[in-house]
């Protein structure tokens, strides 16, 4: 039997292990040029590589395309803000009120969205993520559509560790690579098959005693929570917070960031989210139609390697298989 | 003989065409019946209405005993019900012994385990890998099946009914678009399966329907129009007429 999960971890888990690990290089090289901006996007970058993560949850192993994914990140930010509001300022109490907010919000839309199949439940997630956004814009105790400035970045046991940027990164990176065990594990288990297998042929997963709908909501919620501690890290990064990070637009960027690194790999929903920040960060600098020149790079990529930036990698190293 | 599986007054309509009209039938516990019929005479509607993927307009469906009619394909796979399908609906993407051992966790413990490897989990895969030698495929373990040739696709795909370890098997057209020599292994595989699991054989190939059955019924206009031994059925000139007159010959 070859199989790759006894063989050790696969090429892919290494990949993202060793992407997180260079990562973790960033504040000693930003110290060394002399330029701390790059620990902040560095931030930005692994605050995104947990969303990313969390969609390719339920869109790379479930294909289930949602395109209301940012109402998460959007709740987590939130649960900063009001948490906030109310005195409450500690990181771990935040997430987690981020992540029971998110949590409720998936169950009860995902039960709805997930009767439905292709262009009608991409439509329903988005109608629910809109739903979200505009409860935000309307809620003016918090500013409205403008949002509202945090008075400081979350403490950890009492303390305002987060306010010096490097502790901030690696807290963030940290909570990036626990995201990737967490979903590394839960890909390689019975849950992770079974949601693979509902991809695969629903059909067929009856006909061997599955009801495929409840590993779908189950995967749908845990993806919803964990793309919330994305959002209490954002809120975070930039002491602001609005309805803007709930936009459809940040949706759709969730998802051109697995398209950008290859769905269904985790490995990839990273590299998609790094390349996507870095990216908008170099060419915002050349030009304002950055967007422009990040579709035109978008389009090569769909057109030339379908499984994105890792599908690339992998046929340059086609030793390394999977 | 008891009767494992039986139809009674089964009807089911798409629009004004009548594709399951009023059928009756009893499987007994421990024979080969086969279902044989013209193209068109509602043989896998009739599969969908007995498996649960389909629910009948009228008409009920016991098994083992129990009324099953409303159940869905699950809670009757639990009881014992598996089917295999005529259109290969395995996962592409997964192993063989991938594929099987699915089977296997479907009936065995709670899919909802999020943390421990499934590939290491030691029963699931010697389950598995029980069902593929059983099929001749344990070599074929740990290839994709999306990259299996037709034949041992319909080998694979009997291996993951087993794995169901279903007391009867329903088989839609096991022998589909498979070549002679692919045709006689998935043969020589169902007599040997017969005796120890009820089957019903839904099958075009009469040269196979004719060496394995016990029991063969007739399915016209999706009514039985006959049902007996495979002898009988070949000599009763109702079924000649209607059906098997030129190919029987």
């Amino acid at each position: 039997m070859s199989r790759p999960a006894q063989r050790g971890m696969s090429g892919r888990a290494k990949a993202a292990l060793a992407l997180i690990a260079l990562m973790a290089l960033v504040p000693p090289l930003a110290a060394l040029a002399g330029d701390p901006f790059l620990t902040v996007v560095a931030s930005r970058m692994a605050v995104f590589a947990i969303a990313a993560l969390s969609l390719d949850l339920i869109l790379g192993f479930g294909a289930l395309v949602s395109f209301g994914h940012a109402a998460y990140l959007g709740l987590g930010a939130y649960a900063v803000a009001v948490c906030a509001r109310h005195g409450i300022t500690d990181l771990f109490v935040q997430i987690a009120a981020g992540a029971a907010a998110s949590a409720l919000f998936a169950l009860v839309s995902g039960a709805i969205s997930l009767r439905t199949r292709g262009i009608y439940f991409i439509m329903i997630t988005l109608a629910f993520g809109q739903m979200a956004y505009f409860f935000f814009v309307s809620l003016s105790a918090y500013g409205g559509d403008d949002g509202t400035t945090l008075a400081a970045r979350s403490t950890v046991f009492g303390r305002p560790l987060l306010e010096n940027d490097t502790v901030f990164f690696y807290v963030v990176l940290a909570c990036l690579a626990t995201a990737f065990g967490l979903l590394h594990r839960l890909a390689g288990s019975r849950f992770g098959r079974a949601l693979a297998g509902t991809r695969e042929s629903e059909l067929r997963m009856q006909a061997i005693g599955f009801r495929p709908f409840r590993y779908r909501l189950a995967a749908y919620v845990i993806s919803g929570m964990i793309c919330s501690v994305a959002g209490v890290l954002l809120a975070n990064q930039t002491e602001y917070v609005s309805p803007a990070y709930m936009a459809w637009t940040r949706s759709g960027e969730l998802i051109v960031m697995l398209l950008l690194g290859g769905i269904g790999t985790l490995a990839g929903a990273m590299a998609g989210a790094l390349a996507t920040v870095a990216l908008e960060e170099l060419l915002a600098g050349w030009s304002e139609h950055w967007r422009l020149g990040f579709g035109l790079i978008l389009l090569g990529v769909v057109l030339w390697s379908p499984a994105g930036l890792t599908g690339l990698i992998r046929r340059l190293l086609p030793e390394e298989g999977r | 003989m008891t009767a494992l599986l039986e139809a009674r007054g089964l009807c089911k309509a798409y629009g004004a065409l009548s594709v399951t009209d009023d059928l009756s039938m009893q499987v007994a516990a421990g024979e080969l019946h086969a279902v044989i019929g013209p193209n068109g005479a509602g043989k896998t509607t009739l599969i969908a209405q007995l498996s649960g993927q389909l629910a009948p307009d009228r008409g009920s469906i016991r098994f083992g005993g129990r009324d099953v009619t409303r159940l869905d394909m699950p809670a009757r796979l639990r009881l014992g019900l598996a089917r295999s399908f005529q259109i290969t609906t395995l996962m592409p993407a997964m192993t063989a012994l991938e594929n099987v051992a699915l089977a296997v966790q479907g009936r065995s413990g709670s899919s909802f385990r999020f943390w421990r490897p499934v590939a290491a989990e030691r029963a699931l895969n010697e389950a598995a890998m029980a069902c593929l030698e059983e099929v001749g495929m344990a070599g074929r373990a740990g290839r994709p099946a999306g990259a299996m040739s037709h034949g041992e696709k319909r080998q694979l795909e009997l291996a993951v009914a087993l794995a169901c370890e279903p007391r009867l098997l329903l088989l839609d057209e096991p022998l589909a678009g498979t070549g002679p020599q692919e045709a006689e292994v998935l043969v020589a595989l169902l007599a040997r399966l017969k005796g120890r699991i009820t089957m019903l054989l839904i099958e075009h190939d009469m040269e196979a329907v004719f060496a394995l059955a016990d029991r063969v019924s007739v399915l016209v206009y999706g009514r039985i129009l006959a049902s007996g031994a495979p002898e009988a059925i070949r000599q009763d000139p109702k079924v000649r007429a209607a059906y098997l007159g030129e190919e029987a010959g």
